[in-house]
């Protein structure tokens, strides 16, 4: 009878040990205090946004990356920030030349990679967003977005229980409000670093380059650098790139914000990191590949009469030069961050 | 002489009480300002009553709200204190029109400066929560910042569907600087503790732009903020009794 009592209570434990385990959190999307260290990669500068009025926290950083990848912020449920936002083409979307929103509906710009946001005075490519935890405001309420209110996103996580958690957990009460929403998602979007690609290796004597990346890296410096600073790749300014206005866009960039007449059809200077990935390019995507970025800087005589001084001083490059360029373009391709597990779905729905 | 020990206990008591206060003038008291809406001589009635600007065109008022930051108290004698916070006054929320400043120094205060609007640091602090949240329909997402003051309402004049007329103010950046200061005398006004403002909304369409609801009914971006700013610098006096 005794030996029974204590055999019922050894299979109960071993049952209870198994099937905690089932709940176990995989590994692979497990976030600790380790994985939300902002570290200043080194050569950077010193970040624009500061943490310091967000404290970075492994559990606010949980409720981000679930909000980010949640299509509770749409208007019907349809769509998410990792919609547009793909981690495999450093956040932006792949082989979209205009951003996709809810109900199919297209908007006027190309999705830009969300990397290094940090290090950005301003948001979106007219420069329109002062704050990193702002942003998202945007896209959500935009109509042809996620047409979404802040309201609605509140009272819809208000009825999830598993977000009434979540929000305790991280911080410390029950209080579900938009300035929690917002800086949960600046700790997610702002711990996306990118440092580590072959050209930060090379710079930190970790790894050499190939005779044509070498060319290809004094070609830029030479050509490109002047508004595609390193280590960043941008200088945060807005320029006229030289290419002509799309008609059926009429996009004036910058100029519509500010009305400044030297501020028409700017648009920011893109970080060039992962640019391998995060194709088709310029504000309206309207080239598919490298290749036809490289020829139109190279190519002054199909260059918009107002583009910026420093374009038309390019030049023309003969055929080798391109190739060098292009060779080292893609040694800013960073698997680590690519790949960084930090940031992929937790519901593994997306890449 | 049990009195005695009684009275010599309670002056002990009192004493030790007296040292933990401090001195009297850092006495601090709650301080409240009342915002009174008017239009003219007559309290603001949103939707219903009718009112005239200077061209004689007649309207209604369907919303009235605006924020207040960093209010500032001087004393005569030099003494001056600042309240590093912001108000959202709501015409359709009575309690927002009551602002009540915790432990405030009980000096004879003789100045009150603040400014209509939200400053730059504010503006660019990102997420924010309180009168700051942006759920409270005052905030621009895209060329960001916050709505200082929106007036809305109707006049046969405005050529807008329904007749309607919305004034959206707001801007932080030069050239479209919407942020007015404010610098009221308030000797002698404070009693029991409470300061009655009065606001005149007429003065919004009157000094020193003259609004016409035909030509302009609709403001909600930089165009036009500037004008309307003037003229809400001239909104805000002293309610006379």
């Amino acid at each position: 009878m005794k030996y029974k009592l204590i055999y019922t209570l050894f299979i109960l434990t071993v049952a209870f040990l198994i099937g905690n385990s089932f709940i176990i959190e995989n590994p692979y999307f497990k976030i600790s205090s380790k994985d939300v260290k902002l570290k200043i990669p080194k050569g950077f500068p010193k970040p624009l946004y500061s943490f310091k009025k967000n404290k970075l926290k492994a559990d606010i950083f949980i409720l981000g990356r679930k909000l980010f990848y949640d299509n509770i912020l749409s208007k019907d449920n349809s769509v998410n920030c990792g919609t547009c936002h793909q981690r495999i083409a450093a956040f932006a979307h792949i082989d979209h030349k205009l951003s996709h929103g809810i109900y199919a509906k297209i908007g006027t710009r190309n999705v830009p990679a969300l990397q290094n946001l940090i290090w950005k005075d301003a948001y979106m490519w007219d420069g329109g967003v002062n704050n990193l935890e702002v942003q998202p405001i945007n896209p959500i309420t935009s109509p042809i977005e996620m047409d979404e209110t802040l309201e609605n996103v509140i009272t819809k996580i208000k009825r999830d229980t598993t977000y009434v958690k979540l929000f305790k957990k991280a911080y410390k009460d029950t209080l579900i409000n938009s300035e929690r929403i917002l800086k949960s998602l600046a700790q997610f979007t702002g711990l996306m670093i990118s440092a580590n690609s072959r050209y930060d290796k090379f710079m930190r004597k970790q790894d050499t380059f190939s005779i044509a990346e070498k060319n290809g890296l004094a070609l830029f410096r030479a050509k490109c650098e002047s508004c595609h600073k390193e280590p960043l790749f941008t200088d945060n300014s807005y320029r006229n790139n030289g290419i002509k206005l799309d008609s059926s866009l009429n996009d004036f960039g910058r100029g519509k914000l500010t009305e400044i007449e030297k501020d028409y059809r700017t648009f920011k200077v893109p970080g060039l990191r992962n640019i391998e990935r995060t194709y088709p390019y310029m504000h309206d995507g309207r080239f598919k590949t490298l290749k036809e970025v490289i020829a139109h800087y190279s190519n002054a005589a199909s260059h918009d009469q107002g583009s910026d001084s420093l374009i038309k001083k390019i030049g023309v490059l003969n055929t080798q030069e391109k190739k060098e360029l292009h060779a080292f373009l893609l040694t800013l391709t960073d698997l680590e961050f690519l790949l960084d597990r930090r940031f992929a779905d937790p519901n593994g729905l997306q890449y | 002489m049990k009195k005695f020990i009684h009275s010599f206990l309670y002056m002990a008591i009192l004493g030790v009480a007296m040292s933990f206060s401090g001195k009297p003038e850092k006495m601090s008291l709650p301080l409240s300002v009342t915002f009174h809406h008017y239009a003219g001589n007559e309290l603001l009635k949103l939707d219903s009553a009718i009112y005239k600007n200077e061209l004689g065109q007649t309207f209604t008022i369907s919303k009235f709200k605006y924020y207040i930051s960093n209010l500032h108290f001087k004393t005569a004698d030099g003494k001056d204190l600042s309240i590093n916070e912001t108000f959202l006054i709501n015409e359709d929320e009575e309690d927002s029109k009551k602002m009540v400043l915790k432990n405030l120094p009980a000096w004879d205060y003789t100045s009150l400066e603040f400014i209509i609007g939200v400053d730059s640091l504010h503006n660019c602090s990102g997420a924010q929560s309180g009168s700051l949240d942006p759920i409270n329909a005052m905030y621009w997402a895209w060329n960001t910042g916050y709505i200082f003051l929106k007036l809305e309402g109707h006049s046969p004049s405005s050529k807008s569907p329904g007749n309607f007329f919305e004034y959206h103010i707001g801007g932080y950046k030069q050239p479209n600087n919407c942020i007015r200061k404010v610098n009221l005398n308030i000797s002698n006004k404070i009693t029991a503790r409470n300061l009655d403002l009065k606001v005149n909304i007429l003065e919004l369409f009157r000094s020193p732009t003259t609004i016409d609801f035909e030509k302009l009914s609709s403001v909600t971006d930089h165009r036009n903020a500037v004008t309307f700013a003037d003229n809400y610098s001239n909104m805000f006096e002293v309610l006379k009794k």
